[in-house]
């Protein structure tokens, strides 16, 4: 029989492996950030070990940094203390870091892909749950535990069991104005946050294959948020064609397109679970809730706890509107947003800032609210800077901010006031997530940008 | 690590689904770089409400917490995991665990405990009437018993046998060095590196 794609790239990683132990898997690239690292290299000194491979390892500074004044020392003693912990760690073991500053500064997840360290066939961890973002490359990408990266810091491997495989298909061509953002938040609403517990996930499908790298990064971003160790998609010519001439690109290009092409689903493969999505019924989609399976097309009324089965549902609905300060049946285009930020390792790449700057061009942002563009990484920056996207965003009312992970997780100063209501193309809207009391919906960048233009949840159509 | 083998203590009731990790530990409390203090910042948006559980004078001192599905869901701070051991609690038992989650858990001596919901239930029932039940998580016999109620539960022999010794996994890892070096020895030329810059 055949194997899957993820069978293949575990198979080929295996270090060791004996009956009834996890197997130990090499792992080709660890990226490090300043939040989930400074526990681990202080292990490593207390313990007399070292990085095995700082070669296979960069870090950079995205969670807690702040997005103005950049250059100055960081306001927050305790956000400057992690900071300078992650500067003088990688000084220290010798791993390169990208700096407040630098142009390869960003979030973690938009910076591996566009060094091009980012590639088809690797493992990659992170200590961020957001490393399946990288999946889409056709790697293997799951996000540890700061032990976890202790383990690879010292060893480059982690002891792990195979997860069980799952397909998603996502059949047919999307609408016009449907985007990766929804089809990833449809997936989350119908298989559950835990859906996806125990499996890696391979997205297929010609909804999947029509989409750029970009929007394959944000479907594979969310795995985690229903609730799988990991998310793939098999490489095609997109991948290579993205991959070519960035800086970390193999010398040998053919040579690892060769390879590369050998990395897919084998057609007698059996997937431990298949789930078929529908492409051409999908709609623009937002979260109401407080988990992100707790979504609805956009065009939906908020639901009444009654509309649940189960009663685990029932209270989770109930507690979520209590908090969200939602009423059953309000249609979901009549809630007024106070905030929309426009960021992250889920929508933080250029495509992402291009498709809302070209709705918000030559408009203005409503009175009633504010909205924030944080780039994913300074590069991201640059590039939306030299094709005039700042200054279409600016004109428009909107804060255009330097990069970092910034209001996705309210780490840094940029975080919702108590009640305050976001409309945010981030990952999470769990309590408190965005600030303590913030109430959060999650949409794409095109119903952000729409949100901001009419100041309540709307999609670029109702323009 | 500190063995586990056996624990006795209290229960505290955690009637929520989708307790996801920002929950447990909210991002605010992530700056600090120490394993230690992070209690305080233990469901901290929850504790501000007198009637939430942990503020409840016949919870202060439980040591098991038993808490709704898909306990754990979301980002992978293991900051969550030290959270509730630095609070004291030895145990989580729940219908289902996040990945992330749990995998950080095993790894760090906090043991999670999969029962049913219809079990989680049971026992829900049974220290909300009588906060003092002593709950006895046995991992030798890989049992959770309290009241005249054993119930087994499911932990792979590796990892039973890790926590019952209190292994490091990182030296177990280290004993195998010659495989993770003859690996490498065959590791394929095209794979990246982040030295040097090439940019």
């Amino acid at each position: 029989m055949g194997k899957t794609l993820a069978e293949k790239i575990w198979a080929e990683h295996v270090v060791r492996s004996a009956q009834g132990e996890p197997d130990l898997l090499y792992i080709d690239l660890h990226l490090i950030h300043e939040v989930t690292s400074p526990q681990a290299f202080d292990g490593l000194r207390l313990t007399g070990r070292t990085v095995r491979r700082p070669d296979l390892t960069i870090a950079t500074e995205d969670h807690n940094v702040p997005t103005l004044d950049i250059l100055k020392p960081i306001a927050d003693p305790v956000s400057k203390l992690q900071v300078d912990t992650l500067r003088n760690n990688c000084k220290e073991f010798g791993v390169r870091l990208h700096s407040l500053g630098d142009v390869d500064q960003g979030v973690v997840h938009v910076v591996g892909p566009q060094l091009g360290v980012t590639q088809p066939g690797m493992t990659i961890v992170c200590g961020d749950s957001h490393t399946s973002t990288h999946g889409a490359f056709g790697a293997i990408a799951f996000g540890i535990g700061t032990s976890e990266v202790e383990h690879v810091l010292a060893t480059q491997t982690l002891s792990s069991r195979r997860p069980k495989t799952m397909a998603i298909n996502v059949n047919g061509e999307l609408k016009p104005g449907v985007t990766s953002k929804d089809i990833i938040l449809a997936i989350i609403a119908k298989i559950g946050t835990g859906g996806g517990q125990g499996y890696i996930i391979e997205y297929r499908g010609e909804a999947i294959r029509n989409l750029s790298m970009e929007g394959r990064m944000t479907v594979c971003n969310m795995s985690i948020e229903a609730g799988a160790r990991a998310g793939l998609i098999a490489p095609d010519e997109k991948t290579f064609e993205y991959i070519k001439g960035k800086p970390h690109a193999p010398e040998d290009f053919d040579a690892a397109v060769t390879y590369w092409k050998t990395l897919f689903t084998d057609a007698d493969a059996k997937f431990d679970v298949e789930i078929e999505i529908d492409g051409p019924s999908l709609e623009p989609f937002v979260t109401w809730g407080t988990n992100p399976g707790q979504g609805l097309p956009l065009s939906a009324k908020v639901p009444s706890p009654s509309d649940f089965a189960l009663e685990t549902d029932q209270i989770a609905a109930k507690n979520a509107l209590e908090y969200m300060g939602l009423t059953a049946g309000t249609p979901l285009k009549e809630v007024k947003i106070d905030t929309v930020f426009l960021g992250s390792c889920t929508n933080g790449r250029i495509e992402d800032l291009r498709a809302a700057a070209d709705i918000v061009k030559g408009k203005k942002i409503a009175s009633t609210l504010r909205m924030l563009v944080v780039p994913g990484s300074e590069r991201v920056r640059q590039q939306a800077m030299s094709e005039g996207l700042d200054k279409v965003f600016l004109d428009a009312g909107a804060e255009w901010r330097n990069a970092g992970c910034s209001m996705c997780l309210g780490m840094n100063p940029d975080q919702l006031a108590a009640g305050e209501r976001s409309a945010s193309t981030s990952n999470r809207n769990f309590e408190g997530r965005q600030g303590k009391g913030g109430r959060t919906h999650l949409v794409s960048p095109q119903v952000a940008a729409a949100t901001a233009i009419r100041g309540t949840l709307s999609s670029p159509a109702d323009l | 690590m500190e063995k586990f083998i056996s624990h006795t203590g209290t229960g505290v009731p955690l009637r929520r689904s989708n307790v996801d990790t920002d929950q447990i530990i909210p991002a605010v409390y992530l700056k600090r770089v120490t394993r230690s203090g992070f209690e305080d910042g233990l469901f901290s948006a929850w504790r501000n409400d007198p009637e939430f559980v942990l503020n409840q004078e016949a919870y202060k001192g439980g040591t098991v917490l038993v808490a709704g599905p898909d306990f754990g869901t979301g980002s992978s701070r293991e900051h969550a995991v030290w959270a509730l051991q630095n609070y004291g609690f030895k145990a989580v038992i729940s219908s289902r665990f996040a990945d992330i989650f749990r995998g950080n858990s095993l790894k760090g001596g906090l043991l999670t405990v999969i029962i049913s919901q219809d079990e989680v239930e049971k026992l829900w029932a049974t220290i909300e009437a009588n906060p003092a039940t002593p709950i006895t998580v046995d991992l030798d016999s890989r049992t959770v018993s309290y009241g005249s109620t054993t119930l087994n539960f499911d932990l792979d022999d590796y990892t039973r046998w890790r926590l019952m010794e209190g292994l490091d996994d990182i030296g177990l890892t280290l004993a195998q060095e010659a495989s993770i070096d003859a690996f490498e020895g065959k590791r394929s030329s095209l794979k990246p590196t982040t030295l040097p810059i090439r940019s």
